[in-house]
């Protein structure tokens, strides 16, 4: 047996050196490393947290929650921005639903696998990738100038929906893609047309996605900083907005202006406006949970 | 995509024609954005480039937008980006391979559902409350007392806040390239008596690399565009340093300095704000088919 093995194929065998001590204290350093790292993560998280709900919470009072900015601290209050926020973000839904979710429809119904599917396709892949502030750049040209809406509130959501569009059209397409093929063969058994099955059958079904997906993406929205610069959202507003004709102001604008400022006492309203952006980004996601189980519950297949 | 067609395909009724060609209008937005996005950056980098030459721009080293002698060399704030994204892939990468090796290979599936979500916390922070945290204790209590001479505002201190905000990218994007993996080349590994440890790096890594490196990518083309929180970190100082203890300006720096002040449109400024903005689109378009790419080319395909 030995004799016919040749001196080629022994070498290695002679050379191999099982040592699974070593190797497997090798792998254990490693599950080491792992673990640290994900400990650096999660303790980075933590002490962002920490550090500003620490400074929030002596600042964090109705006072706060229904005042105008103020160049005095104390008196000063995050009311115009967070309606800001909030007008912004419905605009930005409001915009973005129809035409995301049209767009979807086309892409993962209508279209066949033909070049001008394929080059929409890749272009809405491509746009995801477009830093924010670029967009910005773009809403300035076409919006604020090119349409004549001036530094308003339309015109900034109206940028933001150009940015957040790409996301909507992505997760509805794959929440469109998990509704069965069976689903659409049923209904047009039935006699339906191309759009009576999408609108009575795909849809329906796809909703909980959708939603889920325009929720996540006002979430997204909310948080958008950088292009609001460049269309004008101002750092210093006292009055309640409204959408056409007046300047306007959000939260993540209020936090960078008041972060700006290296007195303390604003470096704590910076952190208490941090906190009201946190907690209704919060229950943005904690509706689009809810949402996804409450209406997928009776769909299963 | 459906394979389904309609049976007896007579005339179309209009009412069909009519919401097709609303839903093909809608798709069509995301064209024009991109055309718009890029006729706009030409059109007004071309009325700069009549005034300060493209070579002049692409090799000046002195970067002066807002005090004169205005000097409009682009270098000073590439260089910049640059090191702030440099350092932030030093952060990101270790970082989020190994979290996304751990949630591919090693995580239970309890431990994922646990960790996934708290990754996308981390990621869907704003930007501008990185900054702040940036100014608030990474500058003033890490840095201060970990490297000497640093400043209130640095290359170092965006850098790491752009790593933790990259981190979760490549952590999600490299564990699916890697849950891509087939078990069978796993489960040959070990047959052939392969540790653990040895079928992540000697089989699952080499086989996802093409997936690794695209996320490595992508998140150097975030790292480039991202805006708040470099503004709130690492300042406004223009200056061609390699020095990752100063303080410098990005191109996106830049981009919102020139917003936020009253420049009035048609200004030299004004102008400078499209060409830089041009510049800052075609490096991440740049990366971002450079990720299409290398995913493309270098796909093991099974």
């Amino acid at each position: 047996m030995t004799a016919n093995v040749p001196a080629s194929a022994a070498a290695p065998a002679a050379r191999f050196e099982p040592n699974l001590m070593r190797r497997k204290l090798a792998g254990t350093i490693f599950l080491g490393v792992c673990l640290l790292a994900i400990g650096v993560l999660l303790l980075t998280l933590a002490v962002l947290l920490w550090d500003i709900l620490s400074r929030a919470l002596p600042w964090l009072d109705a006072q706060f929650l229904t005042g105008a900015p103020s160049r005095r601290a104390e008196r000063a209050g995050v009311l115009p921005a967070l309606v800001g926020s909030i007008e912004i973000a419905l605009l930005v839904a409001l915009i973005t639903f129809p035409i995301g979710v049209a767009a979807a429809i086309y892409l993962e119904e209508y279209a066949n696998d033909n070049r001008l599917s394929r080059l929409l396709r890749t272009n809405i892949a491509n746009l995801a990738g477009v830093p924010s502030i670029v967009y910005g750049i773009f809403g300035l040209a076409l919006f604020v100038r090119g349409l004549g809406l001036g530094f308003s509130l339309l015109a900034g959501a109206m940028t933001l929906s150009l940015l957040i569009l790409p996301v909507v059209i992505i997760a509805s397409m794959e929440a469109m893609r998990a509704v069965p093929q069976a689903q659409r063969e049923a209904a047009f058994a039935l006699g339906g047309s191309r759009w009576q099955v999408v609108g009575g059958s795909v849809l329906p079904a796809a909703a909980p996605g959708i939603l889920t997906g325009i929720i996540l993406a006002m979430a997204r929205a909310i948080g958008e900083t950088a292009p609001l610069i460049l269309v004008g959202a101002v750092t210093f507003v006292t009055f309640l907005p409204n959408p056409i004709d007046s300047g306007y102001t959000v939260l993540p604008i209020q936090i960078f202006q008041w972060a700006g400022d290296p007195r303390e006492d604003f470096q704590s309203l910076a952190a208490a406006a941090i906190t009201v952006l946190l907690i209704l980004m919060f229950v943005l996601n904690a509706v689009a949970i809810i949402i996804r189980a409450r209406l997928s519950r009776h769909l299963t297949w | 995509m459906t394979t389904v067609s309609v049976p007896f395909t007579r005339r179309t009724p209009l009412r069909e024609r009519l919401i097709e060609a609303f839903l093909f209008l809608s798709a069509a937005v995301g064209i024009l954005t991109t055309v718009g996005i890029v006729a706009v950056l030409v059109f007004e980098a071309v009325e700069f480039f009549r005034e300060i030459p493209l070579v002049d721009y692409l090799t000046g080293t002195v970067w002066s937008a807002s005090i004169k002698p205005f000097r409009f060399g682009v270098l000073p704030l590439m260089t910049g980006t640059l090191l702030v994204a440099g350092i932030a892939l030093l952060v990101a990468v270790p970082f989020g391979l190994v979290s996304g090796i751990y949630l591919a290979e090693y995580a239970s599936p309890r431990i994922r559902m646990l960790l996934k979500p708290l990754l996308e916390l981390i990621a869907g922070i704003p930007t501008v409350v990185l900054g702040f945290f940036a100014i608030n204790f990474i500058s003033p209590v890490l840095l201060k007392t970990l490297v000497p001479g640093i400043g209130g505002f640095s290359v170092l201190a965006g850098g790491i806040v752009v790593g933790i905000l990259v981190t979760p990218l490549i952590a999600s994007l490299s564990e699916d390239a890697m849950r891509a993996v087939p078990r069978g080349l796993r489960e040959g590994a070990v047959a052939m008596g392969a540790t653990k440890f040895e079928v992540v790096r000697r089989v699952v890594v080499p086989a996802a690399l093409s997936g690794i490196m695209a996320s490595i990518i992508l998140a150097m083309s975030r790292a480039v565009g991202e805006t708040m929180a470099v503004v709130l970190a690492v300042g406004a100082n223009p200056q061609l340093t390699l020095d990752v203890r100063e303080s410098v300006q990005t191109m996106t720096a830049f981009i919102v300095q020139i917003s936020l002040g009253d420049t009035p449109a048609g200004s030299l400024q004004f102008k400078a704000l499209f060409a830089v903005g041009a510049t800052l689109f075609m490096m991440t378009l740049a990366l971002n088919l450079l990720s299409d790419r290398v995913v493309a080319r270098f796909r093991n395909r099974y």
